[in-house]
């Protein structure tokens, strides 16, 4: 059994990372994209922690940092999404074309 | 003095008829209508004798002053607003009064219209028995015993106007009693039109002496033209007074005006009697008679009138000498006397054309109620053609009206003979020439009048074969009052009797203080000295008027006397296109046709008047209007062209052009943001992948 070695990490964040758009640029429901969006973040967060073996813990701490961002993006876009929700009844994101042109 | 302080009241009796009738008629038994209207009139009558008769115990005490009480002030009292300086420099005040005058010029109006008027009443009574509206016939005649009476008793020009219309009023409505038939509504609407244009004059010659005078009573108006202070020709006092003769024209049936009368024959014949004939038509010449001051001042008013009353004496009467319907020819015969009247007032014989007035109101109230008579025995035929022989078939009938015509045609010693030879006499002295015409229409007189007897008594019958059997004398309501008219005709003449033939004219002295002054100032024209040689010449005079009127007879005698079906008028005879021209009233109703009415056409434009007024209105219309809307039209074009050239070139090319470009140029641009997040999303994730490929790779 071989070791896992950073390479691992990286591609395991990558897999994640074209999961994570995948779903970004394919579900239509808003709260599926931003979950999605949250699967592209932790594999961010992946590579970080998995390069901090190599260069000391400020890719942790970043981690943290991005985690916390995480947090709050998906309690301002939730909140969107409900404000939204009240004025049009949907959640399906090709049915939001307020701001087009 | 009893009747004198109460002469209100006359007018007031058949005004209480009228108003009866008028709200309970409907509901009343026809003996009841009779009992009210003939006894108003009846008691107006008693009334007016006892006044007059105590106006004459006034008049003795009061140097032959008029009586004047005023009833109530009707327009300027107390109102300080209607202010006239007077001729001596004083400011009064300007006041129209509800105010009675007697004098003895209204004296003898007033008698012989309450005495022919109660008259005539009581032959409606039998006359108009069968017929309906009975009380509705009533009612006008007593209102328009009531105008008459207001007319006469009143003491100003504005009082005698109301009297006027009123008269007026009731002459329209009576001679569109059988209103039914188109041909009496069309002959009541134009007497009262042609009335309106007499009136017009009237209210034109009134408010000239209002302006003048500052007054409208008779007194006033007369005593300020007989002070002095007005010349003899004064153009203002000549104006007002041919403006008061317009009035008399149209109500007295003059010429131009006397169209309405022979048509006005279309209404009941006592209606005839009365208003077309012995009362209504002589308030022309009341009115003149009235204002005899004012005419004496204006010579050539005078001479109008003169002229006019002659013209249309003679005009009338050639007139009558052809017509068929008896009451037609009575008709022309009444505007011929009228003729007569204003010949004498216009010579200044106002004495003489108010003695006619009298004496004709008799007479021609006495044929006109004999034709009715006769019209009512043979079941209402008016056509003489169609009579003849009735002599013995109602005999009465025939008595009377043989009276009636020897009166008018003038043979003495009937009524008719004294009035008619005291205007000859005096237009012989004004005149010679007018006295010719006179005596020319007396002669047609005499004829026309014979021709009637002729034709409806004497000649051989020519009654159609049913009416004949059930021709009948009149019932005694109708026949006792052609009898005192008959006696009146043959009487009344003698009040006047002449001074040439030893008599002492009493009926021109009654009248002298009415007349007194207007007589002094037309002395120099027309006064005659009562010299020995004028009495030979009016000697003369009447015995050629009689012998004319023994003429006309002679020669209606020989045309006549054997007139069977197929008779040829004698004028027909002799001269076709004369017969023609006189049968056809000398086409004056057709030349007003042309001229006023605008009956006339060729082709859609019609003649005369009329025509001018349709064509300047058609001119306002078309031509003045056109011009106003062309000019709107175009106002309106440019507007329209202004707001498109501003809507489509300046806001559409300039200002909507380039807008609509950059519209059109954005268009690709804007696909790019077709609104779907996840296309931006592809977008910038095949842009960071083709990036980092780049950098990868390079």
């Amino acid at each position: 059994m071989a070791p896992i070695t950073t390479l691992h990490y990286l591609i395991a964040a990558a897999a994640l990372f074209v999961l994570g758009v995948i779903g970004v640029l394919t579900r239509r429901n808003v709260v599926i994209v931003l979950m999605s969006i949250e699967l592209i973040l932790n594999a961010v967060n992946l590579n970080l922690v998995a390069f901090s073996r190599l260069w000391g813990l400020h890719g942790q701490v970043f981690a943290i940092f991005v985690i916390t961002d995480a947090a709050a993006e998906a309690a301002v876009g939730l909140g969107i999404l409900i404000a939204f929700f009240r004025n049009k009844e949907t959640v399906n994101v090709d049915e939001v074309d307020l701001l087009k042109w | 003095m009893f009747f004198l302080s109460h002469i209100w009241l006359i007018p007031l009796l058949p005004a209480f008829g009228a108003a009866m009738m008028f709200f309970f008629g409907r509901k009343l038994q026809k003996s009841a209508v009779s009992a009210v209207c003939v006894g108003a009139v009846v008691v107006a009558f008693i009334f007016a004798c006892g006044t007059v008769w105590q106006y004459t115990g006034y008049a003795e005490q009061n140097h032959e002053q008029p009586y004047q009480t005023v009833v109530y002030t009707w327009l300027g009292a107390d109102t300080g607003q209607m202010n006239y300086v007077t001729q001596d420099g004083k400011t009064a005040p300007f006041q129209v009064d509800a105010g009675f005058l007697l004098d003895p010029l209204s004296s003898i109006w007033l008698l012989f219209v309450t005495g022919v008027g109660m008259l005539i009443h009581i032959y409606s009574v039998g006359y108009m028995g069968h017929e309906g509206g009975y009380y509705r016939f009533f009612g006008y005649l007593n209102l328009f015993m009531f105008s008459m009476l207001t007319l006469i008793l009143a003491n100003n020009y504005a009082l005698l106007f109301v009297g006027w219309e009123g008269v007026g009023l009731c002459s329209y409505l009576l001679i569109g009693f059988y209103f039914h038939r188109k041909s009496a509504s069309d002959a009541a609407n134009k007497a009262f039109i042609v009335n309106r244009i007499g009136d017009a004059g009237f209210i034109l010659g009134m408010f000239g002496i209002a302006w003048y005078f500052g007054s409208l009573r008779f007194t006033d108006v007369n005593h300020l033209a007989r002070s002095g202070h007005f010349a003899v020709d004064d153009p203002i006092i000549t104006a007002a007074t041919l403006c008061l003769f317009i009035g008399a024209c149209g109500k007295s049936a003059q010429i131009p005006l006397y169209v309405w009368l022979p048509d006005a024959m279309e209404g009941p014949t006592p209606v005839s009697a009365l208003i077309h004939a012995a009362t209504m038509v002589t308030a022309g010449v009341y009115m003149v008679a009235r204002s005899n001051a004012l005419f004496v001042l204006a010579p050539t008013s005078m001479k109008t009138v003169a002229i006019v009353g002659a013209l249309t004496a003679i005009f009338a009467a050639s007139i009558g000498l052809v017509q068929n319907d008896i009451k037609r020819v009575l008709a022309y015969s009444t505007v011929s006397q009228l003729g007569y009247m204003f010949l004498a007032l216009g010579v200044g014989a106002f004495a003489a054309g108010v003695f006619h007035v009298f004496t004709h109101a008799f007479f021609k109230a006495l044929l006109f109620l004999g034709s009715g008579s006769v019209i009512h025995a043979l079941s209402g035929e008016q056509d003489m053609r169609k009579m003849g022989g009735l002599a013995d078939k109602i005999p009465t009938t025939f008595r009377t009206m043989l009276i009636g015509t020897l009166a008018i045609a003038g043979i003495p010693p009937l009524a008719g003979f004294f009035s008619k030879d005291e205007i000859l006499w005096r237009s012989w002295l004004a005149n010679p020439l007018l006295w010719a015409i006179g005596f020319a229409t007396a002669l047609m007189t005499a004829f026309y009048m014979f021709r009637l007897v002729y034709l409806t008594f004497w000649s051989p019958s020519r009654v159609d074969h049913e009416v004949e059997h059930h021709i009948h004398e009149s019932p005694k309501s109708m026949t006792v009052p052609l009898m005192v008219l008959a006696f009146f005709s043959i009487t009344a003449g003698w009040l006047g009797w002449p001074a040439s033939l030893g008599g002492s004219n009493h009926f021109e002295k009654f009248l002298e203080p009415v007349f007194a002054r207007g007589a002094e100032a037309s002395a120099a024209e027309t006064a005659p000295p009562a010299s020995e040689g004028n009495r030979g010449v009016d000697l003369g005079l009447m015995v050629l008027s009689v012998l004319a009127a023994g003429v006309g007879w002679g020669m209606a005698n020989r045309a006549y006397r054997r007139a069977e079906k197929s008779y040829v008028e004698p004028i027909a005879a002799a001269a076709p296109p004369v017969y023609d021209l006189l049968y056809n009233k000398y086409y004056v109703d057709e030349g007003y046709d042309y001229v006023f009415t605008g009956r006339r056409k060729v082709g859609d434009v019609r003649l005369g008047v009329m025509g001018l007024g349709e064509a300047s209105s058609w001119f306002d219309s078309q031509v003045i209007d056109g011009t106003v809307n062309g000019a709107g039209w175009i106002t309106r074009l440019s507007g329209t062209l202004s707001s498109w050239w501003d809507k489509w070139i300046i806001d559409g090319l300039l200002v909507n052009g380039p807008a609509i470009l950059s519209r059109i140029m954005s268009y690709p641009t804007r696909m790019l943001q077709w609104g779907l997040v996840q296309w931006y999303a592809l977008t910038m994730v095949v842009g960071l992948v083709g990036f980092v490929a780049y950098y990868a790779w390079r």
